[in-house]
């Protein structure tokens, strides 16, 4: 086999033919853009992710208000209802990957690595989408527990579904590296992501309360993020802006956010493998 | 407008096992041409693709498309070619049009030039009526003419047609093929097109030139007539009772320009008939002299055919297998991804056992 030299004229001039710069914004844009037509224009599918939340404030809400209420102290949805939205966060965002899934057995992933398209933009376009069903549904849920006597503080409530857009960005990055990474053998996605959901879950004192809990699942809840941005939302919601949990909340959502990017941003690199 | 040297790729599937998709391929394809890819599933053509769209990197050896290497300049190697997979490239959640003013975007148009382009396409792909409804709506030629208006969006000089028309039925083959055709003429500058088929009948109706790839090499490449004449010949089948059926053979085999010939006999017992296929350089040439020498020998031939060959004749020639068997018995089960894992000797089993070659 000879190597490939290769003979004068057979190359147009290589310099004369400039490409534009690809500008990561707007490919950012453009992915974030296409994937939230369907959301837009669907708007149900935001209703579904409703039922879930909804249904543990309806059905574990009272049971919690009566077994630990006094353990609580003050008001139970002021303790619950953040952990409630930081629970749809988890939930929706854990199972996105689900949807690139689809576009790895069609032919869009595909379509998209043969463009020109930025690589980390398809999926920093999409994790950045899944702040959007975030704000909608927790926004949904606070206004539907008005009546039912839940008075958060605004700027508190507003702050913590900024800081759960954030985490969700993380997660949903995850999620999607997740899908990435069994992509060869789909089926591992579900069994993977329900298997770190609930330790996840109930090691963030989403559900009871962590302090009544024994001293070893304290201990590994201290490195679970979700675990400071519950906590950093009830703080908020409190009205208890400039506690130090608000700011461990950030720091938590943030940090993931930053590790899931990093995370999902290699997988989509490498994802034509 | 492609240029391969000795491009390979090889996949790890195991601690011990690697399997070789593609075994040193060089090509050269001029600019303007429509080259067809023919193979059975596995002879490495979807991976020699995934290497030329910059999808993966080769494992050694070099390539060059529209004049850029795929290693060193994947973004310029993008910017230049259309690609339809073998999947749908729009999504089923989004409206046709959406799919094709971000297609257009993403190659850098502007959203009112994206929306024009989108428009265009629309049209040109009879897609018009479908623009505004989802794309999981759409049927299964609709849905295969969208992916082809997606590839189209920012008028490639070169696009890639992978098995372009597996599932649809033949209506809406045909149909697909028009709009191809009819897009790659109506570009400035004829557009070139590479496909890879197991379809036949469609490397030979619509290709200038077949490449056939078999365990990951090429093992010919020229225009169909030129593959038939020269690797396959005519098919001349006489018809006799079976009694005479050796005879006959060992008369066809002296013949002049006779390559091959083989005895089939079939039927009842008791009413069974023979038939003499003869390979043969020019078939409506040799057929006077066969009956000739058939009626000297006081043989009776009882009908006579002559075929031209197809290119799963060339493909038997080359191999010993046939294309149509191959690709049957290997359809089940088969991974997007080629694995151009084949043992040699698994498609002898499929040879029709009532055929025996008879030799001189």
């Amino acid at each position: 086999m000879s190597a490939a030299t290769l003979a004068p004229g057979t190359t147009p001039a290589q310099a004369d033919r400039s490409l534009p710069r690809r500008n990561f914004l707007r490919d950012t844009r453009i992915v974030l853009v296409r994937e939230l037509r369907p959301v837009v224009r669907d708007p149900f599918s935001l209703v579904f992710g409703l039922v879930q939340p909804l249904v543990f404030l309806g059905l574990f809400g009272p049971l919690l208000a009566g077994s630990a209420g006094e353990t609580l102290g003050g008001d139970v949805w002021l303790w619950f209802v953040p952990a409630v939205l930081a629970m749809t966060t988890l939930f929706g965002t854990s199972v996105t990957g689900s949807n690139l899934q689809l576009d790895l057995s069609s032919g869009v992933h595909e379509r998209m690595l043969v463009t020109p398209l930025s690589r980390p933009a398809q999926l920093v376009g999409r994790a950045l989408k899944e702040m959007v069903p975030i704000v909608a549904q927790s926004a949904v849920v606070i206004v539907v527990m008005l009546p039912f006597g839940l008075r958060p503080d605004p700027i508190g409530a507003v702050l913590t579904l900024l800081q759960l857009a954030v985490l969700g960005v993380g997660v949903g990055s995850l999620s999607y590296a997740l899908a990435l990474a069994v992509r060869k053998q789909e089926w591992m996605f579900w069994v993977v992501q329900q298997t770190v959901l609930f330790p996840v879950m109930l090691l963030s004192g989403m559900l009871l309360p962590l302090e009544t809990g024994p001293a070893w699942m304290r201990a590994v809840s201290s490195v679970n993020p979700l675990r400071y941005v519950v906590d950093s939302g009830r703080a908020a919601f409190a009205g208890d802006l400039l506690s130090s949990a608000v700011a461990w909340g950030w720091v938590a959502a943030v940090a993931t956010a930053v590790l899931g990017l990093a995370v999902g941003v290699r997988a989509m690199i490498r994802s034509a493998d | 407008m492609i240029r391969t040297r000795a491009l390979t790729k090889d996949f790890v599937v195991g601690r011990t096992q690697t399997v070789h998709a593609v075994r040193g391929i060089s090509l050269d394809v001029e600019p303007g041409e429509l080259v067809a890819v023919l193979g059975p599933n596995g002879a490495g053509k979807t991976t020699t693709l995934r290497m030329l769209t910059t999808l993966i990197p080769p494992t050694a050896g070099t390539a060059e498309v529209a004049g850029y290497d795929v290693v060193a300049h994947p973004d310029r190697v993008r910017a230049a070619i259309g690609y339809v997979g073998q999947g749908g490239a729009a999504g089923a959640s989004q409206l046709v049009r959406d799919e094709l003013v971000t297609q257009g975007e993403i190659y850098g148009l502007d959203r009112r030039r994206a929306r024009d382009r989108a428009n265009e396409l629309l049209e040109a792909l009879d897609l018009t009526e479908q623009a505004d409804r989802k794309v999981e709506s759409l049927s299964g030629g609709q849905k295969r003419r969208l992916d082809v208006a997606v590839g189209l969006v920012h008028e490639p000089s070169l696009l890639f047609l992978d098995e372009p028309s597996t599932g649809l039925d033949p209506h809406n083959r045909a149909n697909l093929w028009e709009h191809i055709l009819r897009m790659r003429t109506a570009a400035a500058e004829p557009m070139t097109i590479v496909l890879t088929t197991h379809y036949l009948d469609e490397a030979d109706t619509f290709a200038e030139r077949v490449i056939v790839v078999d365990h990951g090499q090429v093992i010919a490449d020229d225009t169909a007539d030129a593959l038939k004449a020269e690797l396959a010949g005519d098919l001349v089948t006489l018809r006799v009772a079976p009694e005479h059926a050796a005879a006959l053979a060992a008369v066809a085999e002296r013949a002049p320009g006779t390559r091959s010939v083989r005895v089939e006999t079939s039927g009842e017992a008791g009413r069974e008939a023979s038939t003499v296929e003869i390979r043969t350089a020019d078939g409506p040439g040799a057929t006077p002299g066969l009956l000739r020498a058939a009626d000297g020998a006081g043989l009776q031939v009882s009908r006579v055919d002559v075929a031209r060959p197809t290119l799963d004749d060339v493909f038997l020639g080359l191999t010993g297998r046939s294309l149509r068997e191959t690709a049957v018995v290997d359809t089940p089960g088969v991974e997007p991804l080629e694995t151009g894992e084949h043992p040699t000797g698994e498609h002898s089993t499929s040879e029709d056992t009532t055929k025996k070659e008879v030799l001189a």
